[in-house]
């Protein structure tokens, strides 16, 4: 799907020999990602890889050791807090478990950004957040508190919310994750028509791969702190990299081992004494 | 909208409570009376002895009060304690004479200024001093005197030895 | 021995880092209370969890307070004949110590745990990472509002504390022990300085309110974003607070009262 949307080759987010470690652990060692706009590019892994890491990297909560980070040409990782504020709002971030205000009703939360960072009268906000709630489909739902929806429902709320103020960027952490298979596909489809209709960008990180294949543009496959693959959906299912090929097909052993790094089975087991 | 009107009323009712709790504190349990009274003037008494009289305590006269203690220090001079004493203005004609004594209410109550007004015509003026004053009586001293004087009496049968005074 | 010192460096270190963190997180949400006053709601609704959630446990405890401490009062100064002191006793008792320490120590078990509850639990789910995401600063939409309430609350709810404590022990004296009604209030009047007693322990209750309110926000602001983390920090808040409410009860007393 949506691979015919070929816009002007414009960038959105550069990420330039990107290094960040966390304690005694580097998460990324030399990452380099172009994310362009009006794409859906989704970001792969295994778990672990620190692909949420990257989305913070990317929204400024964290700052990298090394390296650059620009989003619509600002350096984030240089810029200071008020301005870093200000581009935040030209950005949208829908949290893995969607991070609703769980002392507010879903009609509050999606008003939420927009009683923060404008002065609307309550009866166009009252319009917005009708519109954004319609636009994930849960306009009947606004009464309910967060503690009502299922993990599914929240996470379209949240969706509402991250897109209340129109921003250029949507980020997606692990939207699929832990989803029945119904739900999973609304996600699918949303992700997909919000980031045509409304002309944003998207960023998916994600480690789901049919669902995500379905949907991106541009894939970038993180292991071990680097990019290993990059390209279409297309592209990389016809990869030879073995360790591409048993990432798409979800193959229990390859290149990425079933084990856990350890001593021989044997070693452990026998206290060391077999020969 | 109705949870949020009852939480403000809630939260009206609350301030309200405790700032009514704060000004019966000040008023009730409190002498803060005593400093929004002192508009009135003030005279001086020198006492030999003032006892465990305290700023603040109350001036009264035939047991009504009339006024405050509003400084006590030492007359380095006399050696004398110097008390001044606020009275109400109300109270603008008391006599030049007027006696002044530091009392107890009660054998360990409080300890209290008492004026006795005496019969001279001309009333007595701002930073005027009060002639007659009569220290507080401390307990000990009169216990003392009250055993000295005994053991001096059964002693001599007479009051012939008083040659240590 | 070596290892040992190592033990106690490491320890001070990441006492001195935590307390400069706690600072720096202070400034930060002091920095946001002007943009409180345009925003008059956000405090109302926090008075109403700090503050008016808090009340019930103040009035019972005020009362109860008040009437252990006329019936003691009143065993111990009935042998000097002195029970005409008894409202002196209980007024100054309540209003330098018990009212201010006994409601933060309250307040630290009802409203301060739940500050820290909820600000861990805010942080355990995302929401204060997602509201930093919509660019709003959760120190000012989250941590001031709840600080400023606890400051504003705490004198209040130890002024209701003291006043109901005086009150019953005034019930449990004239009615049930004899102590004569118009004693016990002059006595208590001519006794009780507004500067020296009332004043100072509003004075006390302020700062407890300040500390109290910092330590539960703190708490469940650096708190580990887990369910463990979140019910150590709460436990933190409780512990600390009281030591902390105590420890400083003794200096301000030592500096207001020399």
């Amino acid at each position: 799907m949506g691979t015919d949307t070929a816009p002007a080759e414009e960038p959105l987010i550069e990420i330039r020999d990107l290094h960040f470690a966390r304690g005694e652990r580097a998460i990324f060692s030399g990452v380099d990602i172009t994310v362009y706009r009006g794409e859906v590019t989704a970001i792969m892994g295994p778990s672990g890889t620190g692909k949420t890491t990257l989305l913070r990297l990317i929204g400024g909560q964290l700052r990298p050791d090394a390296g650059e980070i620009r989003v619509a040409g600002e350096r984030v990782d240089r810029l200071s807090r008020r301005a870093l504020y200000r581009l935040r709002r030209r950005m949208g971030m829908l949290f893995q478990a969607g991070a609703l205000f769980t002392d507010l009703t879903c009609y509050e939360n999606v008003a939420f950004p927009l009683r923060e960072h404008t002065r609307l009268s309550e009866a166009l906000i009252h319009q917005l957040v009708l519109l954004k709630l319609e636009a994930v489909g849960l306009r009947g739902a606004r009464h309910l508190y967060p503690a009502e929806l299922s993990g599914g429902m929240a996470r379209r709320v949240a969706l509402a919310r991250a897109i209340a103020l129109d921003p250029e960027l949507v980020m997606y952490d692990e939207p699929f994750s832990g989803q029945d298979p119904i739900s999973m596909g609304v996600l699918v489809k949303l992700i997909r028509e919000l980031n045509d209709a409304l002309g944003l960008s998207s960023v998916v990180v994600s480690h789901d791969v049919a669902e995500t294949a379905a949907i991106a543009d541009r894939i970038h496959v993180i292991a071990d702190g680097e990019v290993i693959a990059s390209g279409s959906p297309e592209a990389l299912r016809d990869t030879d990299s073995p360790w591409v090929r048993q990432f798409m097909d979800a193959r229990p052993d390859g290149p990425v081992p079933f084990h856990y790094p350890a001593p021989s089975l044997a070693a452990e087991t026998l206290g060391g004494e077999a020969p | 909208m109705d949870k949020t009107r009852a939480i403000e009323i809630a939260v009206g009712l609350f301030v309200v409570a405790g700032l009514a709790a704060l000004t019966v504190l000040a008023m009730r349990v409190s002498n803060i009376t005593a400093f929004q009274t002192t508009e009135g003037y003030t005279v001086i008494g020198h006492f030999r002895n003032v006892g465990g009289l305290r700023e603040g305590a109350p001036v009264k006269m035939g047991g009504v009060q009339v006024g405050r203690v509003s400084g006590i220090s030492l007359d380095t001079d006399t050696y004398e304690a110097r008390v001044e004493l606020t009275i109400d203005s109300r109270f603008d004609d008391l006599p030049m004479d007027t006696s002044a004594s530091v009392l107890t209410s009660g054998l360990l109550g409080e300890q209290y200024v008492g004026l006795e007004a005496g019969g001279m015509p001309t009333a007595l003026q701002p930073g005027d001093e009060l002639m007659l004053t009569q220290s507080a009586i401390v307990l000990e001293k009169i216990i003392g005197q009250f055993l000295y004087n005994k053991a001096s009496g059964s002693d001599s049968g007479s009051d012939g030895g008083t040659e240590g005074k | 021995m070596i290892r040992w010192l190592q033990g106690l460096g490491a320890w001070t270190l990441a006492r001195m880092a935590r307390l400069g963190r706690a600072s720096l997180f202070l400034l930060r949400v002091l920095a946001g209370l002007p943009g409180l006053l345009a925003r008059f709601r956000l405090l109302v609704h926090q008075l109403y969890s700090v503050g008016v959630l808090s009340l019930v446990i103040i009035v019972v405890s005020g009362i109860f307070v008040g009437m252990v401490l006329g019936l003691q009062g009143h065993n111990t100064l009935v042998d000097f004949g002195a029970e005409d002191s008894l409202g002196t006793l209980v007024a100054l008792s309540l209003t330098r110590e018990l009212g201010p320490v006994v409601t933060a120590l309250l307040f630290a078990g009802r409203a301060g745990s739940a500050l820290t509850a909820e600000i861990g639990l805010m942080k355990a789910t995302e929401q204060l990472s997602s509201m930093e995401m919509m660019a709003v600063d959760p120190h000012r939409r989250v941590v001031a509002p709840r600080l400023a309430a606890g400051v504003i609350a705490m004198p209040l709810l130890s002024a209701i504390f003291t006043l109901l404590g005086i009150l019953s022990a005034y019930v449990v004296g004239t009615e049930l022990l004899g102590v004569d009604a118009g004693a016990y209030w002059s006595q208590m009047q001519a006794n009780v300085s507004f500067y020296d007693d009332i004043a100072s322990g509003i004075i006390k209750s302020l700062v407890f309110g300040v500390v109290a309110s910092w330590i539960a926000v703190f708490e469940g602001f650096d708190c580990m974003p887990t369910s463990e983390g979140v019910s150590r920090a709460t436990t933190h808040t409780v512990v600390n607070t009281s030591l902390a409410v105590l420890g400083l009860d003794f200096i301000l007393t030592a500096l207001m009262f020399d």
